[in-house]
């Protein structure tokens, strides 16, 4: 395991020396320890080795040593052992919030998933206008989180609201979008879909390096329409549908502007993910510790997800030529 | 027979999209046309679609607010930008430079590493940094909170995202060029500034544009940092004209603070439309 990294290194470049004896006499490289370019490579890496420590390493192992301690900011950290944690497995507001990421997450997640791949399979169609649609699209995805909540919050508005409106014309009561603890969270989840241009435009570049021959291979073989998407085209992009997957777990436990501003949390709480709990936590009501508590929780949390996305995606994910 | 399927999924396809695409601009009409509206008509119910005549008075209104200064608040919004994008820019490459032409032992671990700081959800470093910001405040001369360093002095020491699109672009680059710059007596550094950097120019305006767009969204960073108005960035100050804690809003004016706020990304979005897409491509493959 130590060793392996060097002497890949050294093999690698050892036929472009023998292949140009002139140039390796020219000027021969100083011969190197197991360590290979260890002081210039650390010297490039500097910048990020910094930053790495104190923007990163140190707030972690911070916010951990935080989470067992009462802490305020206006007195020093009070060490107090588990009791956040033991707090937090009793505080129903945390369990709610818990719950409201999970619920988002099982909406949201393969909704996000199937619109995007969907759209994307529609413009890899050979039809006129596809950079046009791509553009429509993708503009959405260019609008900050706050102006999208802002029109969100208009588009949805009960008395006034486009979307009530529109249903209106078809016999449909005025729906009270943010104001029903039922109704917020999917509302939130329908307009979470408005921002899937980024991930069309992944999945977009992903089918376009689908070869070619294996369509009419699959053509040959009679597989057209759904049995070609299932049997080419998914398996082809799955490495892409992996890569999307994890960065929209990793997504919803940020999902925060968005509820902030258009509920606060509410109705009732029902749009309180976790990302706010710790939130207010921290920042309103300065319980520190506390919330470092429950966010090494949900680090904890992403590490187990991501694990178990990893571990299972050695049985659908088909890296090509590996 | 045939050919006449080929049309009608032709056809249909345009139909979906069609449809479609208006859906995904929907919102943006909806906001243009509240936003020419006066806040008497924003509030007329069923609305007009198309307001007549246009209340270009909104825009005049919401350019100097009492609660949205968008010319101030543009100038903060650009200073963190212009910082942040340098410092990103040149940290970034520097980094990537070492992770993509330097071969040394600990490489692949520490890229790996790197690479799993993008999954660390916010709220984990956040308070901590917050606390840091503070201490740092008590005990050095230098203040933090509540100036704009803590939103781009970070992204002077590179940026995870920034390094991963740079190292996948210098890895392109052939071997040979740098090889046969040492030869000529340039040093690793020279290499990197004369040949390297050159020819990345693509990713490099890459990093600048996601890094520009980053600060302009941002709206975590400055709530909880900047603490005074005149300090305010634009996605900040567009959250001040909402009466969310319990004002009534003028919706005209709000819309068309969100227009302003979202017009300059959009142009910004078709002047780069190229370097953009391509950009993102290169995020999704490994």
């Amino acid at each position: 395991m130590t060793a392996a990294p060097t002497t890949t290194a050294t093999n690698t470049a050892a036929p472009a020396l023998m292949a140009q004896p002139t140039i390796a006499a020219a000027r021969p490289r100083p011969p190197k320890s197991g360590w290979g370019d260890i002081g210039k490579g650390l010297a490039f890496l500097s910048p990020w080795l910094v930053g790495f420590t104190v923007f990163t390493i140190v707030p972690i192992a911070l916010s951990g040593y935080f989470s067992l301690c009462d802490y305020s900011l206006l007195d020093p950290p009070m060490p107090i052992g588990l009791d956040n944690y033991r707090a937090l497995m009793k505080d129903q507001w945390f369990w709610n919030s818990m719950k409201v990421t999970a619920e988002y997450a099982i909406l949201a997640l393969p909704a996000g998933m199937l619109v995007s791949l969907g759209l994307a399979l529609l413009l890899n169609r050979p039809i006129r206008g596809r950079a046009i649609y791509r553009t429509a699209i993708f503009l959405p995805t260019l609008v900050p989180v706050a102006a999208t909540a802002m029109i969100w919050l208009w588009l949805f508005n009960t008395k006034l609201g486009l979307i009530n409106y529109v249903l209106g014309k078809i016999g449909i009561p005025p729906v009270p979008w943010l104001t029903s603890p039922s109704v917020a969270l999917p509302a939130m989840v329908f307009m979470s879909l408005w921002g899937v241009g980024y991930t069309v435009v992944i999945y977009l570049a992903g089918l376009q390096d689908v070869p070619a021959e294996l369509y009419e291979a699959a053509e040959l073989d009679g597989a057209t329409g759904w049995r070609r998407l299932w049997h080419v085209t998914l398996p082809m992009i799955s490495p892409v549908i992996f890569f999307n997957l994890i960065i929209a777990i990793i997504g919803v436990f940020r999902v925060f502007e968005i509820p902030l501003l258009m509920t606060n949390g509410g109705p009732a709480r029902a749009t309180q993910f976790i990302a706010m709990y710790v939130y207010d936590n921290a920042f309103l009501y300065v319980r520190m510790g506390y919330a470092s508590a429950m966010a090494w929780i949900q680090l904890i949390l992403v590490l187990i997800l991501t694990g178990i996305a990893f571990w299972t995606s050695s049985r659908w994910v088909h890296y090509q030529g590996k | 027979m045939a050919s006449n399927n080929a049309n009608k999924s032709w056809l249909g396809t345009h139909v979906a999209l069609l449809m479609i695409c208006a859906g995904f601009i929907v919102p943006f009409a909806w906001m243009l046309s509240t936003s020419l509206k006066t806040s008497a008509e924003a509030m007329v119910f069923p609305p007009k679609i198309i307001p007549s005549p246009a209340n270009w008075k909104t825009y005049q209104d919401v350019w100097h607010h009492p609660r949205f200064d968008f010319p101030l608040y543009a100038r903060n919004t650009l200073v963190i930008a212009a910082l942040a994008v340098a410092g990103t820019t040149i940290s970034s490459a520097l980094v990537a430079y070492g992770f993509s032409k330097v071969r040394f032992r600990g490489r692949g671990v520490l890229f790996g590493m790197m690479l799993s700081t993008m999954m660390i959800p916010f709220p984990v470093t956040m308070v901590s940094l917050f606390a840091l910001y503070r201490w740092l405040d008590v005990h050095t001369p230098i203040q933090f909170l509540g100036t704009n360093k803590p939103l781009w002095l970070p992204a002077c020491f590179g940026t995870a995202f920034n390094i991963f699109l740079l190292r996948q672009f210098f890895m392109t680059i052939p071997d040979e060029l740098s090889e046969a710059a040492r030869i000529d007596g340039c040093s690793d550094f020279g290499i990197f500034w004369r040949i390297v950097l050159p020819l990345s120019r693509p990713a490099l305006s890459c990093v600048a544009l996601f890094t520009f767009m980053g600060v302009w969204n941002d709206f975590l960073g400055p709530s909880v940092y900047l603490q005074h108005p005149e300090q305010y960035t634009l996605a900040l100050g567009l959250s001040q004209l909402q009466g969310y804690r319990g004002a009534v809003t003028d919706w005209n004016l709000l819309m068309g603070a969100s227009t302003l706020v979202i017009a300059p990304l959009i142009i910004l979005f078709f002047l780069t439309q190229r370097t953009f897409i391509q950009g993102i491509a290169t995020t999704g493959m490994k």
